[in-house]
Order: structure tokens, then sequence, then C-alpha cells
């Protein structure tokens, strides 16, 4: 200290400059792992619901699962057979009611109304509904369909699913025919082509996987909607009759009315059901990103 | 057009026919159509809305918004309770959710290793694909007894007798269901929202931009602090509006969790219900007038989400559309 040598000179300025940078590498690193656990948190609940699924759902989950139909309030056994099959049926109900018109407005919206200020605002209203709450389509429905037919209904609970799909295949449709190059639909009109034949058999094929994904995504997206329902198809325990009036079983409402009831088979069938309605849908996202990344 | 078509057909070769120009007519009609039936939806659902809530706003005027009571023996109903219950959750889900978000954000867009991006992205948007009933289980059988036992109990005896603290945090029946595990699980189920957005947003910046501010010295968090997000602040604010109106109108998690009391209580730690979950719980049992309320305090759910979704969208289709 006492001496006054080069080296001590040197380090002065060093120390000062040594101490601002450090408050700031700490407010670093801070930041870094703030942001990484902030991640980790986010992930561990999607393994700790994942985690829970399969703890208490395969153990729920057995033969008779498949093969029998919803118990009744304290009966033994039973399984989720009608279930399964009606969530299938209204499913595939909402996607056919969806898909011509999701696929047709997209097409609207990405061919024919470019820059039209019409094209703007569907797109912006289409772009609201996607996130609208799916419970005010389920009132909706409720107040068309329900009411004025007196009852509930399969075709009801499908047509609330398929207005719940509309707005992501109308997004999806857009977006993957707008990456179809501009030359493409050209060479087609070139040809002498109307448009109309250049839409459906040059761009419309050239965005098939997309357009394919955007379906996927919304099947995806409704396959587990329970609020919409619980107004429309509402439930039963009984095999589905084909022309869909009346209450329709499907999972999601089972697994609502059958997780915070007393009997114990109830819970059980409501583990199971969830864990089966839950992978199949990760499983669909999943493959729906892998086409999209493959199209890529 | 068959005139033409003849003309440049060699007479042996099969004749390709033009497609009639009605199907050309056809199609583009039938497309916008369905284009303009998306506004039909929205128009639909809005007087659907409005129409079938009329007799409780005729009845109760607006006392409806104001009023605490709903009582189902004397035909008298008030929306204030599911209006507090459904700004207070969403409010909580935001608090918690948006850092989280923001973090996670950053964590994908400057820190990740190349490698690891893609695995974190798809389980971070796993999580909106996990159905709204899945949380609702989740959070009744495992988030809320871990809640009560670890967070409500030791809180409240902590609490108890504080001044503001001790009312707004004390709870009376630590079953841990109440206003702040619904907000806790729903900013879980908005976190995949608004990171991913954020995330887009942040990998739209030039990154002439960061590596300018990396040049001069610049450390990740001041090029996050004072580049990233001023830049894309305002699509930010967009992203979290685009959360809140998940959060307002989210139904079954909720449901489960929430406690579902009729009555107003000055502590996040008690049951409380919001518009969604007292639509979900009371519709199948109800008739008359009971009916016109819910479906009035739909069409007030309604428009409290299109005006928060409206300004989400205008915020965030600045810098992209989503």
């Amino acid at each position: 200290m006492s001496l006054a040598t080069p080296s001590t000179v040197r380090k002065l300025p060093e120390v000062t400059w040594g101490r601002v940078r450090q408050s700031r590498r700490t407010a670093d690193r801070l930041m870094k792992v703030i942001a990484t656990g902030f991640t980790l948190i986010a992930i561990s609940v999607l393994f700790w619901i994942l985690g829970m699924l399969i703890v208490k759902g395969l153990g729920g989950l057995s033969a008779t699962t498949f093969t029998q139909v919803t118990p009744g309030p304290g009966t033994e056994g039973g399984g989720l057979a009608n279930a399964i099959v009606g969530s299938i049926v209204l499913t595939f109900l909402g996607i056919a009611v969806a898909t011509p018109i999701g696929v047709l407005a997209g097409t609207y919206l990405a061919e024919y109304g470019k820059g039209s200020k019409l094209a703007d605002l569907i797109r912006f209203i289409n772009d609201i509904l996607l996130s609208a709450p799916s419970i005010l389509i389920g009132l909706f429905v409720y107040v068309i369909m329900v009411e004025p037919f007196r009852g509930y209904s399969g075709w009801a609970g499908g047509v609330a699913l398929g207005i719940i799909a509309i707005p992501v295949i109308v997004r999806t449709t857009e977006d993957m025919l707008r990456l179809v190059p501009g030359p493409l639909r050209e060479a087609g009109a070139a040809l002498g082509a109307p448009p109309s034949v250049v839409i459906t058999s040059i761009t419309w094929r050239a965005a098939k996987s997309g357009m394919v994904t955007g379906i996927l995504l919304a099947l995806a997206r409704i396959a587990g909607e329970t609020a919409p329902l619980i107004f429309t198809a509402l439930n039963n325990n009984f095999w589905f009759s084909p022309n869909l009036i009346g209450g329709v079983s499907n999972l999601p409402v089972t697994i609502y009315q059958f997780a915070s009831a007393p009997y114990e088979n109830w819970q059980q069938l409501a583990w199971a059901g969830s864990l089966i309605i839950t992978v199949s849908i990760l499983v669909l996202s999943i493959i729906a990103r892998r086409i999209v990344r493959g199209g890529k | 057009m068959s005139a033409v078509t003849d003309q440049f057909a060699a007479p042996s070769a099969p004749v390709r026919k033009t497609p009639k120009g009605t199907f050309d007519l056809v199609f583009r009609n039938a497309s916008f159509l369905a284009a303009l039936f998306v506004l039909v939806l929205l128009a639909g659902i809005m007087a659907s809305m409005v129409i079938g809530g009329w007799p409780a706003f005729r009845e109760f005027g607006f006392g409806f918004l104001t009023s605490s009571v709903w009582d189902t023996q004397n035909e008298q109903y008030g929306a204030w309770p599911a209006i507090v219950g459904t700004l207070s959750t969403a409010l909580i889900a935001l608090v918690v959710g948006v850092p989280l978000s923001l973090g996670i954000a950053v964590f994908l867009t400057q820190l990740a290793p190349p490698w690891f991006k893609q695995p974190v992205s798809t389980a971070i948007e796993l999580l909106a694909a996990v159905p709204s009933i899945i949380y609702g289980m989740w959070g009744l059988f495992v988030f809320a007894p871990l809640f009560a036992a670890y967070v409500q109990i030791p809180l409240s005896n902590i609490v108890e007798g504080m001044p503001i603290i001790g009312t707004v945090l004390y709870s009376r029946s630590p079953s841990g269901l109440g206003i702040l595990t619904a907000g806790i699980i729903l900013a879980f189920m908005i976190i995949p929202f608004i990171a991913s957005i954020t995330r887009d947003m942040l990998d739209q910046i030039p990154s002439v931009l960061r590596e300018s501010a990396y040049g001069i010295g610049a450390t990740t968090w001041e090029v996050v602090r004072h580049v990233l997000v001023p830049q894309a602040g305002v699509s930010i604010i967009g992203a979290i509006m685009l959360g809140l109106g998940r959060a307002l109108g989210e139904t079954m998690a909720v449901t489960f969790v929430v406690g579902n009391a009729n009555r107003l209580s000055a502590s996040v730690m008690d049951p409380g219900s919001t518009i969604a979950s007292r639509i979900a719980n009371e519709f199948n049992e109800a008739l008359g007038l009971q009916l016109n309320s819910l479906i009035a305090l739909g069409c007030i759910l309604f428009f409290v989400t299109f005006v928060v979704l409206v300004i989400a969208r205008i915020l965030v289709s600045r810098v992209k559309r989503y």
C-alpha cells in the first residue's frame, strides 16, 4: 500500500470500473436466472398435470372402460364407451360444419378479398372470434337452437363445436394460402384457367398440408371443449340415438359431472376419461405441428 | 365459350372441357358468403345475448349491474359479485402470469441454446392444448389441497388480526378453493398465449438493433430492458390484453376451483364466483327470469371481452397479425 508502484496506480481505475460492471453483471445474471426459472416453472406445471393424469388415469383404465356405458348414480362398474363414441360423433359433426365454411372463408380472404376493406374487417372479426370465450358460443347456440326446438340435442352440440372451430380453420387456411407463391397462380391463369380452377386445383393443392393442419388444430381445439356442450348436447348415460335428438353423452361433460361426484367409480372414470381426452389432444397437436414443420 | 374451345382442340384428341363460367361464379359467391358468415356469427352472438338477457335488464335496470343479491326464491338477481369475481381472478392471473410469460419469452429468444428452443416452445404451447376441464381437475384435486396446507393455513395464522392484509389474505375456511386459487390456475392457462406472442414479437426485432447494443458493451439484460422492450412494448401490451381476454371468459377450470359462492367477500382466499362459472353452474336448473339473468350475465361478459379483445388485436396487429 505504501509503495506507489505502477501496478497500484493502474489498479485504481480498474476497481471503480469493476464495481460498475459488477452491479450490471449481477442484474444480468439475476435476470437470466429468473427467466430460466420461470420457464422451468411453466414446463413443470405441464409435466405435473400429465403425471397426475397418468398416475390417476391409468388406474381407472380397463377393458370395460371402452365397452360399457357410463353408470348411473350409485351403480357399480361401468365404462365410458357411450361417452367416447358420443364425443367422436360430436367432434366430427363440428368439423363437418366448420370445414367447408372455414376453408371457403379463408379462401375468400386470401384470394378474392385482397386489399378490400370488407376483407380486413372480416379478418379482424375472425381474430376476435378466435379468442372469444367458448361459453358465449354455447349460450348463443342455446338461444338459437335449444330454446326454439325445446330440447338439448347432439345437433346443437355439433353446431356449437363447429362455430368454435370455424375461426381456427379460416385463420390457418388464409395463412397457408398466402404462402403459396403468386407465379404459381399466374401460370395457371396463363393456361386459361378461370380463378376458381386456379384456386381449387393449384393453390389449394399447394397449400394442402397446411390446410389439413388447420383442421387438425381445430379438431384438437374442440375435442376437449366442455362449456358449450353443457348448454347444447348436455349428457346422458345411454347410447346415443342416431337421430341425435335429446342429450348426447360425451367425454368432457361426463368428466365434469363425474369428477366432483361422491361415487368412487365415477371419479375413477373421470380420471380415465381425462387421460384419454388429453392424450388424444396432445397427440393431435403434435402431429399438426409436425406437418407444419415438414412443409416448411 | 364452346366455340373457342372447339377452335383449339384437335378433333381426334380427347377434348378438355373449359370449366363453365357458372362454376366460377358459384365458387366466388360461396366463398364470399362463407366469409360474410363470420360477420353474421359475431352479430348473431351479440344479438342473442342482448335479446336473451333483455327481460333481466328490463326488470332490474341499471341495478342489475350493481346489486349483489342472487335470490332464486324471490327472483332477485344482481351481477355485482360475479363481475367482481371475474375481474379479480383475471387481475390475479395477469399479476402472476405476465412476469412468468415475459421471462419465458426472454429465455426462448435470448438465452436458450438453439437446439433447446424447439422442445421448450412446444412444451409451452402444449400448455395451451390441455383442455380447460383438466386444469380444473388438477386445480381441485392436486393444487387446492397443497395450496390450503402450505399457503392458506400458515398465511392465515400470520396475517390474522392485521389491518387490511388480515382481511384480504385471511381465509375463514382454508379449503384451497377461492378467488386466488382460480387466479393462479388461470395464470398458467394464459401463459402460453402471452409467452408465444411475445416471443414472436421479440424475434421480429431486427438483429442489427440487438447487435449494436451488444457492440457498445450492453449486457443481455440491458439489451432486453433498453432495446427489445421499448421496441416491442405496444405489442407486448396487446399480448397481455389477449391473455386478459382469455382469463375473463375461462369457464371450466374456474368453475372447479373458485368455490362458487354467490356472495361477496373481502378476502381473496374466500370462495367467490365469476360470470362464466355462475352461468356454467346454474344454467341447467335455471328457468324464467333466472335464465334471462344468466344470459344477461353472458351479455356483460361478451361486451367486456369484446372491448378487451378489440384493443388487444389492434395493438398486436401493429407488428404482426395474430
